[in-house]
């Protein structure tokens, strides 16, 4: 099998611990892309066909999965995740002018890294911390009661 | 191997411990967490390690209930009532060890309120502190006199600020565990069946279905694998009542699933859960853990003969999987997509298999259903829906958080006593059941809830969220809102569903964004008749139910936004 640059033999050896572990079961395959993209940070196809041979199950069953739920990311984040909650609450709170404010900041639509692999940003459903709406989650940190103005300081801590 | 026998001395030996002693709860759900609850934890403990005070006792519990005002912290003395302090940070809640454990001086600018939930009857009764409870002076409203508490009816969430979730002790000794050995024991399948439908119990989920009717179902199929499942994939935004029963009560969602599995026949349960709520997944994987070390879950549970197991599954992020087939779909490892009904799963569910899939509040309350009885469960509620139903809660109101009242009390109770509108806001309308639900206008607000009557008025019951919403939002933005969320989630199986999101939201913005006209209004209505009657599964079906609801009671808001933009044009 050919060896996948993108990754440290260390970072394989995990992956391939966790697929012996996890064995040929079709139904384990979720938790085992869970664990995966742990290690990893980022599931690319390469990836996939590595886990299809593996495992058996086949490259286009892991790639239907792998895109229909918003865990999984084929492409790398950036150094810091930041989610945005779109909530009911955190939207009548008024999480759409944060919105605004990041997308100009930095120049850059949800879903997508800065250039200077900094920052991810994502819009997140809603965290169930409705009573702190508007509410941002920074590498799964949850910071409550957003505004405009904390919204540089919290940032600023990320560097 | 532990027997019923040392179930029970076990919650003998908690209940006899009634030691009158300081005890400092520190409440640390989500919400607390997130406001700042680990820092006064750590300076509590710090200090009570510094002055050597190993006679008092630190208890971390989930939700107090009340998330607006976290993080809170209930202090309680020897001989004294309790109080329980809000919005506290590390200095102020060293202030609080200095005055009102090491002086019996209560701060009355920080408290909330005196006494703590569990207490609320026997409070009512007195006017004041339980038997055995002397007063703490101060100007301290007392717990049964502010309405965020004293309207509720609490029973599912019947332990909550008091226990430790991740004790099974402490659960045993609130009489946990004890509806599983009385149905393990005492009962049939047959028994637990008829108890359930007795009761009335329908389906918290939204969808309200009689529970003990599914479980017949499901028991009457033949085969000897079925499965016990758990819906703990609370997408809907806006609503977090069962994070908050899975952190801060994980056993009673066990206990449930247990029962459950009883009746029915299951070996092996699983809870879904989704992977935006790791505390609630790291509590429940504690609690099954603890469960099956007092072989309370695994072969021959307390040596009755009855085998069950389970574990939690974490969802991937897909809102369509708490759809039941879906979910299905996807504890297999495939993609979370749904497919027609019948079959239906109590015949043909997981891996084809007899299976039934319960709500995480619907399975908390069968414990006290066992144990208490039918008729008890009847006495609140309304005749066609018994029991009570928790709410999250929030938008622009001061108390936000999770309240449970009986079913058929007012929209206007929740809001405006128990929620209280925020100062300077202007209600508008409280939406009920997220994506897939409508608004209540305030014209309405005596709308009682219940399944029937909030139908008839275009909202539904939903999973339990309510949000309330000021004038700052127009019907139409509402709406806008809802249909991206549905577009964005719709799983692209079904055409009405994966293309009739998107024209409705492309309509909708078209509306908004001044380029629409009366026109596409009634294209909008048409559109949203189409994907009712033809989508595959509730939530595209549903999602209409925003845009009708809102074209229903703000129509003019619509119109408004037309005619400007057609005068502007002009």
């Amino acid at each position: 099998m050919e060896k996948l640059s993108e990754f440290t033999d260390e970072q394989m050896q995990q992956v391939d611990k966790l697929i012996e572990a996890s064995g040929t079961n079709p139904s384990g395959l979720i938790p085992l892309l869970e664990k995966t993209q742990g290690i990893l940070g980022y599931l690319p196809p390469s990836i996939q066909q590595y886990i299809s041979e593996k495992t058996k199950i086949s490259a286009n069953r892991i790639y239907g999965v792998v895109t229909f739920y918003s865990y999984f990311t084929t492409k790398p984040r950036a150094r810091h995740r930041v989610q945005l909650c779109l909530g009911t609450a955190c939207y009548v709170k008024g999480s759409d002018a944060l919105v605004e404010k990041i997308e100009k900041d930095f120049n850059i639509t949800f879903g997508n890294s800065t250039e200077d692999g900094r920052f991810t940003f994502e819009k997140a459903r809603c965290v169930g911390a409705c009573g702190l709406a508007p509410v941002m989650l920074v590498d799964g940190k949850v910071y409550g009661k957003m505004t405009v103005e904390s919204l540089d300081k919290i940032l600023n801590e990320y560097e | 191997m532990k027997t019923v026998e040392d179930i029970n001395k076990m919650r003998q030996d908690m209940v006899s411990k009634t030691d009158d002693k300081t005890v400092i709860y520190v409440h640390l759900g989500t919400c607390g967490i997130a406001s700042g609850a680990m820092p006064v934890l750590n300076a509590l403990k710090k200090k009570i390690k510094e002055e050597k005070r190993s006679d008092i006792e630190l208890v971390t519990t989930g939700c107090a209930g009340i998330c607006s005002m976290e993080p809170l912290i209930t202090v309680k003395t020897a001989g004294y009532e309790p109080v329980i302090y809000k919005l506290m940070d590390e200095e102020k809640a060293l202030e609080v060890f200095e005055s009102h454990i090491k002086n019996g001086v209560a701060i009355e600018d920080y408290a909330l309120a005196r006494g703590m939930e569990y207490q609320l009857k026997e409070r009512a009764l007195n006017k004041g502190p339980v038997s055995g409870e002397k007063k703490m002076e101060g100007n301290i409203p007392g717990i049964e006199e502010i309405p965020f508490f004293s309207l509720q009816e609490v029973r599912v969430m019947h332990n909550r600020g008091l226990m430790d979730p991740g004790k099974i002790k402490d659960y045993i000794g609130r009489d946990g565990y004890q509806a599983v050995i009385k149905a393990l024991t005492e009962m049939s399948s047959e028994d637990i069946i008829n108890e359930v439908l007795t009761s009335g119990l329908r389906g918290r989920g939204g969808a309200g279905f009689p529970i003990g009717l599914k479980w017949k179902f499901a028991h009457a199929e033949s085969g000897d694998v079925k499965y016990m499942l758990c819906n703990a994939d609370e997408g809907d935004p806006g609503a977090y009542m069962d994070r908050n029963v899975m952190e801060s009560d994980p056993h009673s969602l066990i206990e449930g699933m247990i029962i459950g599995a009883k009746a029915i026949n299951a070996t092996q349960g699983y809870i879904y859960c989704r992977a935006e709520y790791p505390l609630a997944i790291e509590n429940l994987n504690k609690a099954i853990k603890q469960a099956r070390a007092l072989n309370l879950l695994g072969e021959n549970i307390l040596g009755t003969g009855f085998s069950f197991d389970m574990s939690v599954y974490e969802g991937a992020g897909a809102f369509v999987c708490g759809e039941e087939t879906a979910l299905m779909r996807s504890l297999e490892g495939k993609r979370g997509n749904p497919r027609p009904k019948p079959p239906f799963p109590v015949k043909a569910g997981l891996w084809e298999k007899p299976t039934v899939l319960n709500n995480v509040e619907t399975l908390a309350n069968i414990s006290q259903i066992i144990l208490k009885g039918a008729t008890w469960f009847r006495e609140k509620g309304t005749v066609k829906s018994p029991g009570t139903k928790i709410f999250s809660i929030t938008g622009d109101i001061d108390n936000v958080g999770c309240v449970e009242v009986p079913i058929g009390t007012p929209v206007e109770v929740i809001v405006n006593q128990i929620g209280s509108v925020s100062k300077g806001k202007n209600l508008k309308a409280v939406q009920l059941g997220g994506p897939s639900g409508g608004c209540i206008p305030k014209q309405h607000l005596d709308v009682a809830v219940d399944y029937e009557t909030l139908q008839e008025y275009g909202a539904i019951m939903g999973s339990g969220g309510m949000i309330v919403m000021s004038d700052d939002k127009t019907g139409v933005e509402i709406a806008k809102f809802f249909m991206e969320f549905c577009k964005d989630e719709a799983c692209g199986k079904c055409l009405p569903g994966r293309e009739g999101t998107k024209q409705m939201l492309f309509l909708l913005n078209k509306i908004s964004d001044g380029t629409g006209s009366e026109d596409d209004i009634r294209k909008l209505e048409a559109l949203c008749d189409v994907v009712k009657k033809t989508a595959l599964c509730a939530l595209c079906k549903t999602a209409v139910n925003p845009v009708l609801s809102t074209l229903r009671y703000f129509r003019d808001e619509y119109m408004n936004s037309v005619h400007t933009n057609e005068l502007e044009r002009a």
